[in-house]
């Protein structure tokens, strides 16, 4: 099996205007979420338009990073050989405080002592060659 | 105006299933696509309408090759796995609004040599359509790039909160492997599964293991659908259209976002379908279902209202989905035993048992018989069909 330095792990590809304003937040170590500014309903992924009222008009909003877990998988193949030396590796569903989910990597807890509902708070490390990205790990 | 009767299956045509093919995709999907008309006792000037799926040969270059100077209708279903199935829909709409005749709904792919390129052979590259944001925008940074990874979630969640078994999901496997026993076409004839072997196999992505995986596969499958009245003068018996939907998990592009994440595409198909059709789920005498992982076959089983949310697990015990049993589940084998080719084997193999040509696997006296697809983030369809 190849050395996990000898491929890059694959940075997020950006497809609209959004997904970029999103990442380069993380890049600069913010969580930020959209907020409505008409109805202040938060949402993620990233879009054009509140489905709760309408609106165009949003702001970034700060996320606590707070939250818990929703859901889990656990990678024992890779699928991508930039992982091949993480194996078993976790990917979480992580539900956010301000009622937003999204996908994330877990830290710092051995993915067999996952449960639903445990809490974390995000963090961010930096990715070597990439920009930083939000990971999650167990908080008290 | 319903679509209900209105159509029917008139022809099938499959390639054989296999593990590195030295074809092309598109010649195995010219293949069947042939297969199929000659199996309907039509000429290739005889189809008006094509629905070839995403990827591979557009319905231009199917027409060209097939000879079909006049092609009235043309449409592709985007919505990955559950695209064939879906498409009997649009060729029943087609049909019935009087635009077609003949509709050819081929599809075709190198779903086992694609992912082994050879050097000196040109790779076929799969189109990801509406998911390819989120997959390479937000779940591939983390190593969540592949399906079975995405669907995992649901899965977790879904034993976490009801207590889903393996043990649930190994009847799945088991059930098709068993059917595949029964046909020559299936890649798994021969390789029997036990329960043992189901549970001590590796894991490939937690709560999957290997056999909870369907087969990478090489080969392409078609089916003709006709106008009802033109159907009569055929080759075979026609395989009448009852009912037919498709539907879209909300959103359909993000799975984590979902407010019900156990609610999926076939979840918001199944009431237009049944309706459609005139029956409830209960009154198939079989179901073939969409097989990609064990476990989406059990959340099926619940969208289809055969049982009550995360139930499915008690639902499939003792036999109940095996030939023999109340509710025989791919009968084929399924993508899990005979081969992937998203699903329409399962239309040629319900069109197989409601002509009374199923062997060995024939469910006695059937008469009904529902297909679902799934594909994508859990987009879904249901086709119910009579004889």
């Amino acid at each position: 099996m190849s050395d996990s330095t000898a491929v890059p792990k694959p940075a997020p590809e950006p497809v609209t205007q959004l997904d970029e304003e999103f990442w380069e937040q993380c890049a600069q170590k913010g969580l930020y979420f959209q907020r409505c500014t008409a109805c202040d309903t938060w949402r993620h992924l990233p879009r054009s338009m509140c489905a709760q009222c309408g609106s165009t008009d949003w702001e970034w909003a700060k996320s606590s990073g707070r939250g818990h877990v929703y859901s889990w998988s656990i990678s024992h193949q890779a699928m991508h050989p930039a992982f091949a030396n993480d194996v078993p590796y976790a990917v979480l569903i992580v539900e956010l405080e301000e009622g937003v989910r999204m996908v994330s990597g877990l830290r710092e807890l051995p993915p067999d002592q996952l449960e639903l509902g445990l809490p974390v708070e995000a963090f961010f490390e930096d990715g070597g060659e990439n920009p930083p990205v939000p990971w999650f790990r167990p908080r008290t | 105006m319903s679509l209900k009767d209105r159509s029917a299956i008139t022809g099938t045509g499959e390639t054989d299933y296999v593990r590195g093919s030295q074809r092309s995709s598109s010649e195995l999907m010219l293949e069947a696509s042939r297969a199929a008309i000659e199996d309907a006792g039509l000429a290739p000037g005889d189809i008006d309408g094509i629905l070839p799926p995403p990827g591979g040969l557009c319905a231009e270059e199917l027409a060209a090759n097939l000879g079909i100077q006049d092609l009235r209708y043309s449409a592709t279903v985007r919505m990955g796995g559950a695209s064939p199935t879906s498409a009997l829909q649009s060729a029943a709409l087609a049909i019935t609004a009087g635009v077609a005749r003949h509709v050819l709904v081929v599809f075709g792919w190198l779903g086992y040599s694609s992912l082994r390129p050879k050097p000196g052979v040109r790779s076929e590259k799969l189109d990801l359509g509406a998911v390819e944001r989120a997959t390479l925008g937000y779940y591939l940074p983390y190593g969540a790039s592949a399906p079975i990874q995405q669907y995992a979630w649901i899965a977790t969640r879904h034993m976490q909160t009801y207590g889903t078994r393996r043990e649930d999901m190994a009847a799945v496997a088991l059930a098709c492997r068993q059917h595949a026993q029964l046909n020559d076409r299936a890649m798994m004839k021969g390789k029997p599964l036990s329960l043992d072997a189901y549970l001590e196999s590796r894991w490939i992505c937690e709560p999957f293991k290997l056999f909870d995986c369907c087969l990478e596969t090489d080969g392409a499958c078609a089916v003709v659908i006709s106008d009802a009245n033109a159907a009569r003068d055929l080759a075979h018996d026609p395989v009448y259209i009852m009912g037919a939907a498709e539907g879209h998990p909300y959103p359909a592009d993000d799975i984590p976002s979902r407010p019900e994440i156990f609610k999926i595409g076939l979840s918001h198909a199944t009431p237009r379908a049944l309706e459609m059709a005139g029956i409830e789920a209960r009154d198939a005498d079989f179901l073939q279902i969409y097989d990609c992982f064990t476990y989406v076959v059990l959340l099926q089983l619940e969208a289809l209202g055969l049982c009550k949310p995360g139930e499915a697990g008690g639902f499939v015990a003792d036999g109940r989905i095996e030939l023999g049993g109340e509710y025989p589940v791919n009968t084929h084998g399924g993508l899990l035993s005979q081969g992937h080719v998203w699903g329409l084997n399962h239309v040629v193999e319900a069109t197989r048992q409601l002509r009374r040509e199923a062997g060995p696997a024939q469910v006695q006296d059937a008469e009904i018989g529902v297909v679902t697809g799934w594909g994508d983030f859990g987009d879904g369809s249901l086709v119910v069909l009579r004889r």
